[in-house]
C-alpha cells in the first residue's frame, strides 16, 4: 500500500503552487502557461477522483445496451459501429440517457465550469433518474 | 540579442525603411501560429507591428492556405471594405524568418470572454452582430477566381473531410458518430454560387473596439464553399463564452447577423443551411480539438496543446444539446 498523501492531494497542492505562486510572480507567456498547467493538474486530479466510478457505470450501461461484454474501449467501438450502421439511434431505448450520462461524466472531469455543461445540467435536473 | 531580434532588425532596415526593431514579445493568442509584436523604429518614432509566422518558420496546419496566400487575402478583403490590419510586407527566404508576413498592430480586444462580457465593450456589443453580417457579405464578394489555390469544397466533402479526420484519431466517440449521421442526413446540396468564405470568422478572431469591429484576423483556412458556412460558424456554442442567449459570438442574435448580411448585399439567408453549418461547426471544433492529441504527441508536446485536446468533450455536450435536446 502506497503512503499518504494521495496523488489527488499532491496534484491539488502543485496546482495551487502553479496558480498562486508561479503565475502571479511571472508575466506574459510564462504566467499564462503556469495557469494552463495548474488547470491541467486540476483536471487530472478530477479524473483520478471521478473516473473510476463513472467508467464502471459507463461499462455496465454499455454491456446492457449492446448485449455484449468487453473492456470500455471495445464496447465504445462497438457502439460507434452500430450507430454508424444505423442499427442504433436516439430512438433506441436507453441510448440517449446513456450518451447524456457518459457525456456529463466526461465534462465533470474535463471542464466542469463550461457553460454548456452547466446549462445541460440545469436542463436535465428535473428528469434526472 | 536573439536570432529573431536580429532578423527583425535587419528586416526593419532593409524592407520597412526603418532604423531598427525592438521590444519583441510573443503574444499568447494564436495556438497554431506564432504571433509576435515588436516596435519598428523609423525616423526616431516607434510603431507597434505584428509578425505572423508559422512555428519555426514552417507550416503546421494541413488545411492552412499558406501565409503568403493569407497575406493576399487580407489585402483583397481590405479592398472590399472589410476591416483588416494593413499588410506591410510578406517574408522572403532572405529575411531569415520563415514563412509569414508583417502587418500593422490594431489596438483593441481579441479575447472572446471580454468581448462577450467585458464592461468596456458594453456599448459596442448591441451593434456587433449586425456589423459581422455586413462584413461577411463583403467577404463573400471577393472573387474566388483570384485565389485559384484555395480549396473548393462542397458541404458533403467538408463533412467527409472531418469524418476522416475523426476516424484518423482512432478513438471511439459515439456522440461524434451520431453527429456525423445527422450531418449526412441533413447535408444540403452544393450552393448555386460558391463563395470565398473566411472559414474561421468568430468571436476570438476579431479585434473589437468601443466603435465595433476593427479587424478580421486569421484567414488561414479560407476556402471556396457555401457562404452560409461562415454564418453558422460564428453562432457555434464554443464562441459564446457563457452568454447563452446571444448565439452570435456571445454578443448578438442570429436575426441581427442575418439582417446585416442581407442589407449589405449578401444573398438571402437560408435558415436551414445556417442551422446545418452551426451543428457542423460544433462537430468541426470538436474534431479540431481531438486532433490536438496527435499534435501533442508529435510536433507540439505543450501543456496548452494537451488541455485543448481535452476540450473535445465540450463539443460533445454541445452536440448532445443540439441533437438530443
Amino acid at each position: 500500500m502506497q503512503d499518504q498523501p494521495t496523488p489527488s492531494e499532491v496534484l491539488a497542492a502543485v496546482a495551487r503552487f502553479l496558480r498562486d505562486v508561479v503565475a502571479s510572480e511571472t508575466a506574459g507567456h510564462t504566467s499564462f502557461n503556469a495557469r494552463v498547467a495548474a488547470n491541467a493538474l486540476e483536471m487530472m486530479r478530477r479524473q483520478l477522483d471521478l473516473a473510476p466510478a463513472a467508467e464502471a457505470a459507463e461499462r455496465t450501461r454499455l454491456a446492457a445496451l449492446l448485449g455484449a461484454d468487453g473492456d470500455l474501449a471495445a464496447l465504445n467501438a462497438e457502439l460507434c459501429r452500430r450507430l454508424e450502421a444505423g442499427d442504433l439511434d436516439l430512438a433506441t431505448p436507453g441510448l440517449e440517457a446513456h450518451l447524456w450520462e457518459t457525456t456529463l461524466a466526461k465534462l465533470a472531469v474535463d471542464q466542469p465550469t463550461y457553460w454548456g455543461y452547466r446549462a445541460a445540467l440545469a436542463e436535465r435536473a428535473p428528469v434526472k433518474d | 540579442m536573439s536570432e529573431l531580434d536580429q532578423a527583425l532588425g535587419a528586416l526593419a532596415r532593409r524592407r520597412l525603411g526603418g532604423e531598427g526593431a525592438g521590444e519583441v514579445t510573443r503574444l499568447s493568442a494564436g495556438a497554431t501560429q506564432e504571433i509576435w509584436r515588436f516596435m519598428l523604429v523609423k525616423d526616431g518614432a516607434r510603431t507597434p507591428l505584428i509578425l505572423r509566422r508559422a512555428p519555426g518558420g514552417t507550416r503546421v496546419s494541413e488545411s492552412a492556405v499558406g501565409l503568403e496566400t493569407e497575406a493576399r487575402l487580407i489585402v483583397a478583403a481590405g479592398g472590399a471594405g472589410v476591416p483588416v490590419p494593413p499588410v506591410l510586407c510578406v517574408l522572403e527566404p532572405d529575411d531569415g524568418l520563415g514563412h509569414g508576413f508583417i502587418m500593422g498592430f490594431v489596438e483593441g480586444e481579441t479575447l472572446g470572454g471580454r468581448i462577450a462580457r467585458g464592461e468596456v465593450l458594453a456599448t459596442a456589443r448591441p451593434g456587433l452582430a449586425r456589423q459581422c453580417g455586413e462584413i461577411l457579405a463583403r467577404i463573400h464578394t471577393l472573387d474566388p477566381a483570384e485565389f485559384p489555390t484555395l480549396r473548393r469544397a462542397t458541404p458533403a466533402e467538408l463533412v467527409s473531410q472531418y469524418q476522416a479526420a475523426y476516424r484518423a484519431t482512432a478513438w471511439p466517440r459515439p456522440v461524434f458518430v451520431l453527429a456525423f449521421r445527422w450531418l449526412a442526413d441533413h447535408c444540403p446540396p452544393p450552393p448555386a454560387k460558391p463563395r470565398l468564405v473566411h472559414g474561421d470568422f468568430r468571436n476570438g478572431n476579431l479585434i473589437i473596439g468601443p466603435d465595433g469591429v476593427r479587424a478580421v484576423l486569421d484567414w488561414e483556412i479560407a476556402h471556396v464553399a457555401d457562404p452560409m458556412e461562415d454564418l453558422g460558424w460564428i453562432c457555434v456554442n464554443s464562441w459564446r463564452f457563457g452568454v447563452a442567449d446571444k448565439p452570435v459570438g456571445g454578443f448578438g442574435a442570429r436575426e441581427e447577423l442575418w439582417a446585416g448580411y442581407e442589407a449589405a448585399g449578401g444573398s438571402p439567408v437560408d435558415r436551414d443551411r445556417a442551422r446545418f453549418w452551426e451543428v457542423f461547426g460544433s462537430m468541426r471544433w470538436g474534431v479540431m480539438c481531438c486532433g490536438m492529441t496527435a499534435a501533442f504527441r508529435g510536433v507540439d508536446p505543450s501543456v496548452e496543446r494537451a488541455v485543448i485536446a481535452r476540450r473535445t468533450s465540450e463539443t460533445e455536450v454541445d452536440l448532445m444539446r443540439l441533437l438530443a435536446a
